[in-house]
């Protein structure tokens, strides 16, 4: 499903020091339907990792393959529409429109792949357990509730792989318990794989397999 | 529709700003196209506008002042043709018709002018269209009759039997009041020409009006021609206004008319000036308030662009809701238009009875709404641009 080699990348020093290597993962795999967490501290390059692997940022060297297509060798807008259509990202702090009801973020996370599908996207909300909540705006909800639309809206391209970024990590320990239990399940019964970062340890000991970043990336160590 | 869909629900966002700036939008439309209106209706009405006549015989001076105080009923009169210089012109081969008129009282400012008869029955004020009345009859030469023009009627709230008593002069004086009193017999159709705003009496009503001078009991303020040629007019122009020296022979009137909207052009330009500006003003604000509010929607984008968004999508959306409040403001432009402008065109009627029709067809209607519209699309580029370049990576996730 997913492939990376010898994948690098630097972002210039503030100041004009140069460029600083924050990625050099020599080899990463991940397949169909596998869920791996990856562990590692803040500021260790773990969001940037799955910038790169989502084609939000451009590697500056290396190789990742999603499901046969290689990514490294697309341009921007080819990386955004198989962004769109293939993978889904789940953000720490949901990274939810504001100004668009619980449906309209779901439907908005089709749109740019897809395309808009309402039943589709009601039955992910009512998997989420959101089915009375669709016209309600995000403010209106509980930081769990804002969690479970984003979750879906992850969801809503039926992708291949799921990224999460700390997606637990503004909620407190029992919704924490419970949307990550969610993730898992809806990820699960999609048949998508998840990619899972955290430098939670009751997090990460819900997962048989868990990579320490600070190994996998050996930019954490030569910045040490 | 994806690109409608992030437009819509923006505007629907941003709701007040939207609001506030197609206001904006929209009072520089309705104020282009009333000025556009204005200056286009009214040059060529007024340059239309001559009651059926060809020219005006009246007292050395100015044809300007000649035309407006005997066409349009604005001005005072130059002087007076004398009684002989009247027949002399009312017999002359090249003269179809002759109907002279005098000025000099008013009813609370508005004007009485003395008459023939002839001059609401035999004249045809636009082709094929003679003065009819609304209620009552024409007045009789000699008597103490009026008739009035309908807008005049209607503002006084007159009818045919109503009585009034003229005051001396043009303009309106309190203490001037003429002891005679006249009797209303007709109001006239409209005509929507400056017919509709006298007060018509009996020539010799206004020659023989107590406290009017008597030695001049006989001559009359100017006299309004009808030519049996074109040709003739020339032919009238060089014996009054070259050879002669004591009358006026305003012809052709349209060229007079014209000539002073040629004067007062400058006029003219300085409110398309001032029409343009706002029009750009208003552009210009659809660009600061989209541009101003591009921090706060900086988050919202990368959010899109993570999703999936083209940077393309993401600058279209922002170009096509500046569009849209654009669009919005030049539609809403209609509305203000047709308010300013049947506004300015009753102000207009008041001062000059001529009627200007807001409604009226002007290939302006379409392309100063769709320019303030494109300028509204060039003023969303710059922020489009904005969103364009913002960095989705740093703006959308804390660094993990």
């Amino acid at each position: 499903m997913l492939t990376i080699t010898a994948l690098q990348k630097s972002f210039p020093v503030p100041g004009g020091g140069g460029s600083r290597r924050i990625i050099d993962v020599p080899h990463f795999a991940l397949a169909a339907g596998e869920q791996v967490a990856l562990r590692g501290e803040s500021g260790s390059g773990k969001t940037t990792f799955l910038h790169l692997v989502a084609g939000i940022l451009a590697a500056d060297g290396g190789r990742i393959e999603l499901a046969g297509t290689e990514v490294t060798a697309l341009k921007e807008a080819a990386r955004d529409r198989l962004r769109a259509q293939r993978i889904g990202y789940i953000f720490q702090t949901f990274n939810l429109l504001q100004g668009h009801t619980v449906l309209e973020n779901v439907l908005l996370g089709m749109a740019f792949g897809a395309g808009a599908d309402r039943a589709h996207a009601g039955t992910l909300l009512g998997r989420v357990g959101l089915e009375d909540k669709l016209g309600h705006y995000p403010r209106h909800l509980s930081t769990g509730q804002q969690q479970r639309v984003a979750v879906a809206r992850a969801l809503a391209n039926r992708p291949g792989l799921v990224l999460a970024d700390e997606p637990t990590g503004n909620l407190d320990r029992r919704n924490a318990r419970e949307s990550l239990a969610l993730i898992r399940e809806v990820c699960r019964e999609s048949g998508a794989a998840l990619l899972l970062v955290s430098h939670d340890e009751e997090v990460l000991a819900q997962f048989d397999n868990v990579h320490d970043f600070a190994v996998l990336n050996r930019a954490v160590e030569a910045v040490a | 529709m994806t690109l409608w869909n992030l437009i819509h629900r923006s505007l629907r966002q941003h709701a007040l700003s939207t609001l506030i700036t197609a206001g904006s939008i929209a009072l520089a439309a309705g104020l282009l196209l009333t000025v556009w209106m204005v200056k286009t209706q009214s040059q060529a009405v007024f340059a239309q506008t001559n009651s059926g006549f060809d020219a005006v015989l009246g007292a050395r001076g100015s044809k300007m002042q000649l035309v407006l105080n005997a066409i349009f009923h604005l001005e005072a009169s130059p002087g007076n043709v004398g009684a002989e210089d009247l027949a002399m012109i009312s017999r002359h081969p090249a003269v179809r018709t002759a109907i002279p008129i005098a000025v000099g009282d008013n009813y609370q400012g508005w004007r009485i002018v003395g008459t023939q008869p002839r001059l609401f029955t035999d004249i045809e004020y636009l082709p094929g269209r003679k003065y009819a009345f609304a209620s009552g009859r024409l007045f009789e030469d000699g008597t103490r009759e009026a008739v009035v023009g309908s807008y005049a009627a209607r503002r006084l709230g007159w009818k045919a039997g109503d009585t009034f008593s003229p005051y001396h002069g043009l303009a309106f004086n309190p203490g001037s009041q003429h002891e005679e009193v006249y009797t209303i017999t007709g109001v006239l159709e409209p005509t929507n020409s400056p017919v509709d705003r006298v007060i018509w009496i009996p020539l010799s009503g206004v020659q023989t009006m107590s406290g009017h001078d008597p030695r001049a009991a006989q001559d009359v303020s100017a006299v309004l021609i009808q030519l049996r040629a074109p040709t003739a007019g020339m032919m009238l122009d060089m014996m009054y206004n070259r050879q002669g020296d004591r009358l006026t022979f305003a012809f052709p009137i349209a060229a007079i008319i014209a000539d002073l909207f040629n004067k007062i052009g400058w006029f003219d330009q300085v409110l398309t000036l001032l029409a343009a500006l706002v029009a750009v003003v208003a552009a210009g604000s659809v660009l600061v308030s989209i541009y101003n509010s591009m921090s706060a929607r900086q988050r919202d984008i990368a959010i899109l662009r993570a999703l999936g968004a083209r940077r393309r999508t993401v600058f279209g959306a922002v170009v096509g809701e500046a569009g849209a409040i654009g669009l919005l403001g030049a539609i809403a432009g209609y509305g203000v238009y047709f308010a300013l402008a049947a506004a300015v065109a009753g102000i207009i009627r008041a001062q000059t009875g001529v009627v200007l029709d807001p409604w009226q067809w002007h290939p302006v209607f379409w392309w100063a709404p769709a320019a303030l519209t494109g300028l509204c699309v060039i003023g969303g580029l710059l922020p489009a641009f904005k969103a364009y370049r913002v960095p989705v990576a740093e703006t959308i996730a804390p660094v993990s």
